[in-house]
């Protein structure tokens, strides 16, 4: 019953499209007519993405000079050599931790802080323009804003210490506080996208669900997860997914906070591969990193899509 | 043991009065129709009682205890929402075990009174479907289930067949009206619908304005209605109303078109008469002693309805044989037969006043 217009649906389709087959001169169902759509985003999708993609490939096949120029075939030797070298190591490490903890916080805090916003409350429009206000912070001004609150001396958990008379933590230069730093930089700035995202999400939840739950005798904490959390499931899994990339990829923060210091505490792959290309000059060695870097948010992916998604609702 | 609303009033932020002094005294194991047109607050009735929305002054008593402050979950009652308010995520089975889990009822239990629910509303074999693996009627059913698995007694329905297809809100009555009676449930029944609510009721409140118009049996209210909002409001076609002025002690002149006699004398000299369209008369004549034109003639199978229109202004339908011939722009004479219901000047029902007064 229910798949009779469908097909009703494609035979109208097809009847359109021979009608048109004897009006138009160019042949819908031809291979380059639909070339024709396709070229200028495979024009620029090849000249920005996959000709890097393959050149980078390509130089991790090579040794390199400090211009960057190939010059002896080394085959998977460089991925050899990295992968036994403890430094590369340590940043994998680093780096997986960073993700983690930032996936972890951002979308804990981040649909907590939605849940709330998505109630009735006097005002609560207020806290949602606070709360989604980090969309609009560009890095570098976070970075200023986090060091001056992270100072020593000066900044405000300083201040907190001070107050209480506790020993300041050293933020930035204790490599084991240094993760946390980045991380709470990072969740920060995550939160306001991860937030109206979620926040939008939780507001689409049809009200008579929650209605008929609570008149079936449901307490808002078994409303909390047997309603809102799987409607919103496809949502969490975009923004996770969109989450873990990010914190894969992340640069600037990392940059102007620590510089992956201190001792290679920070020291991010994409961060390590920036360095080893513009500081150290040693450009098959970074593209060679990132060729891994790319498999591993390729593999995280996929898993993900494996995994998670046989848990998302409809 | 019956469920009591006393003065019920809900005000919105903005002064807006939705329900105004309402009362009632629900029976235990009746139906009971609230009915009225769009905006009357007849939803927002049912939600207080569900305790979905807060009430602004009055008391309603379940059971002889005073809920007005208890939240939903603990005023033991059920609810069929219009949209059904199904779980996507959930089978079919799983969303009619919903409540039972939340209650955290003895899993065994939840098993056979899920089973039994499904088994009632006959949707046994589709228990693991998804609600959108099913036709509007089936959901409807996972709904009826979900009322029937819980325990309560009281279930509430905010216009639960306004989503389906006529044919089928004809067979989906007839199903509430056998799952009532067989469970004993007190249901509470919002809808616009008067021909819902004369089929099912054993009591309908008739709510416009904001205000109850009656309460009463269908029958009261079909027969005897309070005013001439209840009397327009029930009834296919609905009824005739006129303006009518006492020419004499026994004698009604309407509409300045034809006369019908008093059962009985009255003090008011303007009314309005109702007429339903079956007890109207009409005859075939010359344009002479022609009171009316038809103006179009609806063809029902077993019957007709005439549209007509007075010559005095106003139109009238009425209800004809379907082997009459009228045809329209014929000239024809209308009259009424000695049933009729007479409205003073501000809609009241003053048909047995009169003969209280007489009597």
């Amino acid at each position: 019953m229910l798949k009779s217009p469908t097909t009703d649906q494609t035979i109208s389709k097809k009847q359109t499209v021979s009608k048109s087959k004897s009006t138009f001169k160019l042949n819908a169902n031809d291979k380059y007519f639909s070339l024709l759509f396709l070229g200028p985003s495979l024009f620029i999708l090849g000249l920005f993405v996959f000709y890097p993609m393959i050149k980078t490939f390509y130089i991790s096949m090579f040794l390199t000079n400090t211009l960057g120029k190939t010059s002896v075939f080394a085959g998977f030797s460089n991925y050899a050599k990295l992968l036994q070298s403890p430094d590369f190591l340590n940043s994998l490490v680093v780096t997986l931790a960073y993700v983690v903890g930032v996936t972890f916080f951002t979308l804990a805090i981040s649909l907590l802080l939605a849940n709330l916003a998505s109630k009735k409350l006097p005002g609560i429009s207020i806290f949602r323009t606070l709360y989604s206000v980090t969309m609009g912070v560009s890095v570098s001004v976070a970075a200023i804003f986090w060091l001056f609150i992270f100072n020593p001396s000066t900044g405000f958990f300083a201040i907190i210490a001070n107050a209480l008379k506790m020993t300041p933590i050293n933020w930035l230069t204790d490599p084991k506080n240094a993760m946390w730093a980045v991380i709470i930089t990072t969740v920060w700035m995550n939160l306001g996208f991860t937030f109206l995202i979620l926040l939008g999400a939780i507001e689409s939840v049809p009200q008579t669900l929650y209605e008929a739950a609570s008149v079936e005798g449901a307490s808002p904490r078994f409303q909390f997860f047997k309603i809102t959390l799987p409607m919103i499931s496809p949502t969490l899994f975009f923004v996770s997914t969109i989450t873990i990339i990010g914190a894969f990829k992340s640069f600037g923060l990392i940059d102007l906070i620590t510089k992956g210091g201190p001792t290679n505490a920070t020291n991010m792959l994409v961060y390590r591969i920036y360095k080893d290309a513009f500081y150290s000059g040693n450009y098959a060695q970074a593209s060679t990193e990132a060729i891994i870097l790319t498999v591993i948010i390729a593999a995280f992916t996929l898993l993900q899509f494996k995994f998670l998604e046989k848990k998302v609702n409809y | 043991m019956s469920t009591i609303l006393k003065n019920v009033s809900k005000e919105f932020d903005q002064g807006k009065k939705v329900l105004d002094n309402v009362s009632a005294e629900i029976q235990t194991g009746e139906f009971f129709v609230i009915v009225g047109p769009s905006g009357c607050g007849k939803s927002t009735l049912l939600r207080i009682i569900a305790g979905l929305t807060q009430i602004s002054a009055g008391t309603i008593k379940i059971e002889n205890r005073v809920v007005n402050d208890l939240s939903p979950k603990d005023r033991n009652l059920t609810m069929v929402f219009q949209s059904y308010a199904l779980f996507p995520f959930l089978s079919v089975w799983e969303n009619v075990a919903f409540g039972l889990k939340a209650r955290k009822v003895d899993s065994l239990e939840i098993e056979s009174r899920v089973n039994d629910a499904l088994k009632m509303v006959n949707l046994e074999e589709l228990r693991d479907r998804k609600p959108r693996e099913l036709s509007g009627g089936q959901r409807q059913r996972v709904a009826l289930a979900r009322a029937v698995a819980s325990d309560a007694k009281i279930c509430l329905m905010d216009e639960p067949l306004s989503n389906l297809d006529a044919q089928l809100r004809i067979k989906m009555r007839q199903e509430i009206y056998a799952l009532q009676r067989k469970l004993g449930l007190t249901l509470i029944y919002v809808t616009h619908d008067q021909v819902e609510a004369m089929t099912m009721a054993d009591h309908i409140m008739v709510l416009n304005d904001s205000k109850i118009q009656q309460v009463g049996t269908p029958e009261e209210i079909y027969q005897h209605p309070a005013n001439e909002f209840v009397a327009s409001f029930f009834g296919v076609p609905p009824i005739n109303i006129l303006p009518a002025q006492k020419i004499s002690e026994a004698i009604l002149q309407v509409n300045n078109d034809f006369e019908v006699t008093l059962p009985h004398p009255i003090e008011q000299k303007n009314v309005r008469v109702g007429v339903r369209p079956t007890e109207m008369k009409i005859v075939d004549t010359d344009e002479l002693h022609a009171n009316a034109t038809i103006k179009a003639v609806e063809f029902l199978g077993d019957e007709k309805i005439i549209h007509a229109k007075m010559n005095h202004g106003g139109e009238v339908s009425v209800m004809v044989d379907s082997g009459a011939h009228f045809s329209p722009f014929q000239n024809v004479e209308i009259t009424a037969d000695a049933e009729f219901l007479i409205f003073d000047v501000e809609g009241n029902n003053i048909t047995e006043q009169g003969a209280m007064v007489h009597a």
